[in-house]
């Protein structure tokens, strides 16, 4: 356990040295700030287009983050040889991946607590105070968060199976195509083809599927997220995430360094 | 048990844009390192030192055939917390200085807090390395780094530590105390085993050496053994001998080279140094000294690795 603290607190600290950290927690701040601005120019409906564009602002620069830094997570470590002191010590391999992997995941938690208390202050600087129901959008937040590990553990796969950039774009793709899994299920379901419907359902749960997770107009709305919800989503994140990270560990045990 | 233990260790990289070509960079290795030996692999450039230790490590896999380290199978990492590795030209993080790299090390290696920083400061001292312990690595020349990974290296006090290309980039005084570092290393009863084309270090440290080229085993052994296996040559030098004696000890020398007033002779076969002695004395003739003249290991290498014993190798 030691050895995977010390490998996410080495991954933790070479993030935050990373300046596309910061520059997108600004604009993250930036967009939030915006925000306001959109909402005073919307009459009834501030509220509204700050928790959108807020908690929006939230999931697409947490995404970046997750993406920009995850792909580099272990392709640097080859490409740089840092690897080879870190495995000639007593760390297995799966150690190492749980490590980076750990490492990230305190990186976005931080982030994500910067941006939350940025989206925090712009409501109270919208409605002169905050409220008991402002409280509820911390689900939505916790389910970005959800989301952002699922990102991380696939950008996590691709970085020990190719270089950065097609990694970057694979999980990219990934995510995208995550947002729109139910459609492609629904696409085979109605295209009257055995085969067609068939290959969807596989692709459908295969892919992740991020649609649960995008309760941001629920919540912008104060629809209640249930409990159920809650429970599933984090079911399904904790389930998919192991799964991802195993597949990771198995390709990296195969993984030569030459 | 043995330190080191390789059997038949042979390993090809598949090669070419469709990895179809196989390159064999190592062809069935067999050595066996004793605990407490300072043992050196030699070889030319691309003759398969780092593979070895790179498929000692587990950072590539052998085709074929095994090895075992401080008799534990390569897969069981729990062996390398008995054992140090500096790779070849190291990579560490740059943004770390000394005392990180080293704390970074010593938490992987599972060491205590207090232990760690014990060791830090006697490892950074014996490396040269005390004043400039918070600079980053960025910082350092090449030869500061190679400091810190050997430092790394030793962090664990490790029974089995193995250098690859250890003096590399290292100024003459640098070499000096990493020679004398892996005396002490010696001296305190561990194994070094380490690699390096630099034949001096070689001849300075190692109880023993294996030589490779090509990837194939090329000799090893002892050093004296091994430079005594070309050493048949007996060199007498004569003072001012009469041509009557030298056309008398024709049949038994090789060459003949005059300086000034001493003639050197070079005797192939020790057998028959009685018989010249006897035609020496015979013919009152002042030996200046008699010297069976040894092999450096240079010119054993260089017999070794040379393109004609490629060839028939």
């Amino acid at each position: 356990m030691q050895r995977i603290m010390t490998i996410a607190l080495g991954a933790f600290k070479e993030s935050v040295r990373e300046r596309v950290l910061y520059n997108l927690i600004v604009f993250a701040l930036l967009m939030i700030g915006a925000a306001i601005l959109m909402g005073s120019i919307s009459v009834g409906v501030e509220r509204i287009i700050l928790v959108n564009l807020g908690l929006s602002a939230i999931s697409v620069f947490g995404l970046l983050i997750a993406i920009f830094i995850g792909i580099g997570l272990v392709s640097k470590e080859i490409q740089r040889r840092t690897i080879y002191n870190i495995l000639s010590k007593p760390v297995s391999r799966a150690e190492f991946i749980l490590g980076k992997f750990a490492g990230l995941m305190v990186t976005l938690f931080v982030n994500t607590v910067i941006m939350t208390l940025g989206f925090y202050l712009a409501l109270a600087i919208q409605n002169g105070k905050l409220e008991a129901q402002d409280l509820s959008l911390l689900v939505a937040i916790y389910f970005i968060l959800l989301q952002l590990a699922i990102v991380v553990a696939v950008a996590l796969l691709f970085s020990c199976i190719s270089s950065s950039i097609l990694s970057a774009v694979f999980t990219f793709c990934l995510f995208v195509i995550g947002n729109f899994s139910s459609d492609i299920r629904l696409f085979g379901q109605g295209g009257g083809s055995a085969l067609l419907e068939k290959t969807t359902a596989i692709l459908y749960y295969i892919l992740p599927n991020f649609g649960d997770f995008n309760v941001i107009d629920h919540v912008a709305h104060n629809v209640r997220i249930s409990g159920i919800s809650i429970i599933a989503n984090s079911s399904y994140a904790v389930l998919y995430i192991a799964i991802i990270l195993s597949a990771a560990i198995m390709i990296f045990e195969e993984r030569e360094f030459q | 048990m043995h330190a080191i233990e390789i059997s038949g260790l042979t390993k090809e990289y598949r090669v070419g844009f469709w990895k179809t070509r196989r390159k064999r960079a190592l062809n069935s290795l067999n050595l066996e390192v004793a605990q407490g030996e300072v043992f050196g692999l030699l070889g030319p450039n691309g003759a398969g030192k780092t593979t070895t230790l790179k498929v000692l490590f587990r950072l590539v896999f052998p085709t074929s055939g095994s090895a075992r380290i401080l008799g534990k199978e390569l897969n069981d990492v729990s062996m390398h917390q008995r054992v140090g590795y500096l790779p070849e030209n190291p990579y560490f993080y740059e943004h770390l200085s000394p005392e990180e790299l080293l704390n970074y090390s010593g938490r992987l290696f599972g060491l205590a807090n207090t232990d760690v920083r014990r060791r830090t400061v006697q490892l950074l001292e014996r490396v040269g390395l005390t004043e400039s312990r918070h600079t980053p690595l960025r910082r350092f020349s090449k030869g500061m780094v190679q400091r810190a990974g050997i430092a790394q290296a030793l962090i664990n006090d490790p029974d089995v530590v193995f250098l690859d290309e250890p003096m590399s980039g290292l100024d003459p005084v640098g070499r000096r105390e990493v020679r004398d570092l892996i005396l002490q290393l010696r001296g305190e009863g561990k194994t070094v085993f380490f690699s390096t084309h630099i034949l001096s270090d070689a001849e300075a440290l190692c109880d023993r050496v294996a030589i490779l080229n090509g990837g194939k085993l090329q000799g090893c052994g002892e050093l004296t053994q091994i430079l005594s296996l070309g050493a048949s040559l007996t060199e007498l030098t004569l003072e001012n001998p009469p041509a009557a004696v030298l056309d008398e000890l024709k049949p038994f020398i090789v060459s003949t080279v005059r300086t000034g007033d001493l003639v050197r002779l070079e005797i192939p076969e020790e057998s028959k140094i009685d018989d010249i002695l006897a035609i020496c004395l015979r013919g009152k003739v002042k030996v200046v000294s008699l010297n069976p003249v040894k092999l450096s290991l240079e010119d054993y290498f260089l017999s070794r690795v040379s393109p004609a014993h490629e060839a028939a190798g």
